[in-house]
């Protein structure tokens, strides 16, 4: 992939995410302090480091679920920090995925993958169910598409939201600590559907604590600690030969929790 | 009394002594009582039929009418009032908050007399659709609404916000997200107070006596009273008050049912 210019005027356009002088404050509280990164189309990224480190909260200013305090944030060139930019149609080119799934309990599996392709996209509703069909063959579940969320397992609705983001046909994926609210043995299932779409070269920024889908399925793999970026690099190097202090800390206690 | 006694024993004695009493009082009460009297006065079959079958055909198809409406109307004003509580402008939510107050604070019937009395003067040739039907439906609609609006705001905090996360992020706008994801789980997370709602309006609307309504819009209490006047027997109150009972019982059964449903989903 040829690296853009930095020097180039909105030198935003080929990122896939671009990330500039992000600060983020809750009250008094600033937990992003001055963010700058990008993630280039077709890249998977992963970004690890303790609870409170301000990775969910980076993730969310990516679509912004959450507004900077101050900064800008670029998304296949559109800078969705412009208060003139139509949120909601960036937001239709970015797929999220979250910790607890949130699928919409009242409707069934296939309407969670069909409602915003009608509603959003005005696709019509046969061809919204066959895309959503396609979908959730696509995570394994196109068996349970008339069940409700709740009648599923707590991997199983992971995947549907995953179908649901996919459906929309998104440049960018984002996921939320994906397989965190997840039973061990359930998050299997999950990583083997992530691991199909990074191979299918989809643009992936994930938050995890997934260390072996870091090091095996990241470009990169980005350390977080206390609101800042601490090491940004290829898994080989952050996970497996970290030049930080911060990182082989965070590292010893993640991969020998018992010391 | 030298013996103490177990603490088995001086339930049981205690226990005696409630049945005892009990009995005494229902038994003076049957005794003192005028039977022939109560049951020519309350029990009446000779007034019960001048009152058949139009306490039913006029009198509770007006109540139902009544309740029906101000109920449709309430909730109609009442889910925007709770969105307008829970808006980030902050001119919404004192308005809404000004409205609930008011109208939780006034009693039904000052309402009633405020829409009967107070706005012919303020909108002078002004006249509700409707006429008695529609001044009633507006008034129960006001009180209704301040206390649907209440409830509507307790079950669109209870859906979870990852919710409103989640379809925003599909790229739904903030409205459509609001019509097509919040608010149909909210509205089946309040179904059980709203059916208590429903029980209180039910006999809210016998308050439309203040407006001065005419024999085909009378509803069961004014009917009763009208015609325990004319027959001097209170027989017809009796019969109003059972014709209550037939509607508000099982609907208060129904949302204890729904309630309990509802807790063993969650």
């Amino acid at each position: 992939m040829s690296a853009v210019p930095s020097a180039a005027p909105n030198g935003a356009a080929k990122h896939a995410v671009e990330i500039r002088g992000l600060h983020k404050s809750f009250g008094d509280v600033e937990v992003l302090k001055g963010i700058d990164f990008t993630v280039e189309p077709g890249q998977v990224v992963c970004i690890i480091g303790p609870s409170g480190s301000g990775k969910s909260t980076l993730l969310r200013c990516v679509n912004l679920l959450e507004r900077p305090t101050a900064g800008q944030v670029f998304v296949d060139g559109v800078e969705l920090t412009d208060p003139d930019v139509d949120i909601d149609a960036a937001r239709r080119r970015i797929g999220m995925v979250f910790q607890q799934f949130n699928l919409f309990p009242h409707l069934t599996v296939l309407r969670n993958v069909t409602i915003a392709q009608e509603r959003v996209l005005r696709r019509g509703k046969r061809e919204a169910e066959r895309i959503a069909l396609d979908n959730l063959e696509r995570v394994g579940l196109a068996d349970r598409a008339n069940a409700y969320p709740g009648q599923l397992s707590g991997g199983q609705q992971q995947r549907v939201a995953i179908a649901r983001a996919l459906a929309m046909d998104p440049a960018l994926m984002l996921f939320d600590e994906p397989t965190s609210a997840l039973d061990p043995e359930l998050v299997g299932d999950v990583l083997k559907v992530m691991r199909k779409l990074a191979e299918d070269g989809m643009t992936m920024l994930v938050v995890t604590h997934e260390m072996g889908f870091a090091r095996e399925v990241a470009d990169r793999v980005v350390f977080m600690d206390g609101g800042v970026i601490v090491e940004d690099g290829p898994p080989e190097q952050v996970i497996g030969a970290p030049r930080q202090e911060r990182t082989r800390t965070f590292l010893r206690r993640v991969l020998h929790p018992e010391g | 009394m030298t013996a103490r006694l177990s603490p088995r024993r001086r339930q049981r004695i205690s226990r005696g002594v409630q049945y005892a009493v009990l009995i005494a009082v229902a038994v003076i009460l049957i005794l003192i009582a005028d039977w022939p009297s109560i049951q020519r006065s309350f029990f009446n079959l000779e007034v019960a039929e001048q009152g058949l079958p139009e306490l039913f055909t006029v009198a509770l198809v007006n109540t139902v009418i009544y309740t029906v409406t101000g109920y449709v109307l309430g909730f109609a004003l009442g889910l925007p009032l709770a969105l307008m509580r829970l808006s980030s402008v902050p001119p919404y939510r004192w308005i809404a908050r000004l409205y609930v107050e008011i109208f939780r604070g006034l009693p039904a019937l000052v309402i009633f007399l405020l829409i009967g009395t107070g706005l012919p003067i303020a909108f002078p040739g002004f006249a509700l659709p409707g006429g008695v039907y529609g001044s009633v439906a507006l008034a129960l609609a006001l009180v209704s609404a301040a206390y649907m609006a209440e409830t509507f705001r307790a079950g669109l905090q209870a859906v979870p916000k990852g919710q409103m996360e989640a379809a925003r992020s599909l790229g739904m706008s903030y409205g459509r997200a609001m019509i097509s994801i919040v608010i149909p789980q909210a509205v089946r997370i309040v179904v059980p107070p709203l059916t208590n709602e429903l029980v209180l309006l039910f006999k809210d609307s016998s308050l439309v006596f203040i407006l001065g309504v005419t024999s085909t819009q009378v509803e069961l209490a004014k009917f009763g009273n009208d015609l325990a006047s004319a027959t001097a027997n209170p027989t017809p109150i009796i019969m109003a008050g059972a014709t209550y009972l037939l509607i508000t019982i099982p609907l208060g059964y129904l949302a204890r049912r729904l309630e309990a449903r509802q807790e063993k989903r969650l």
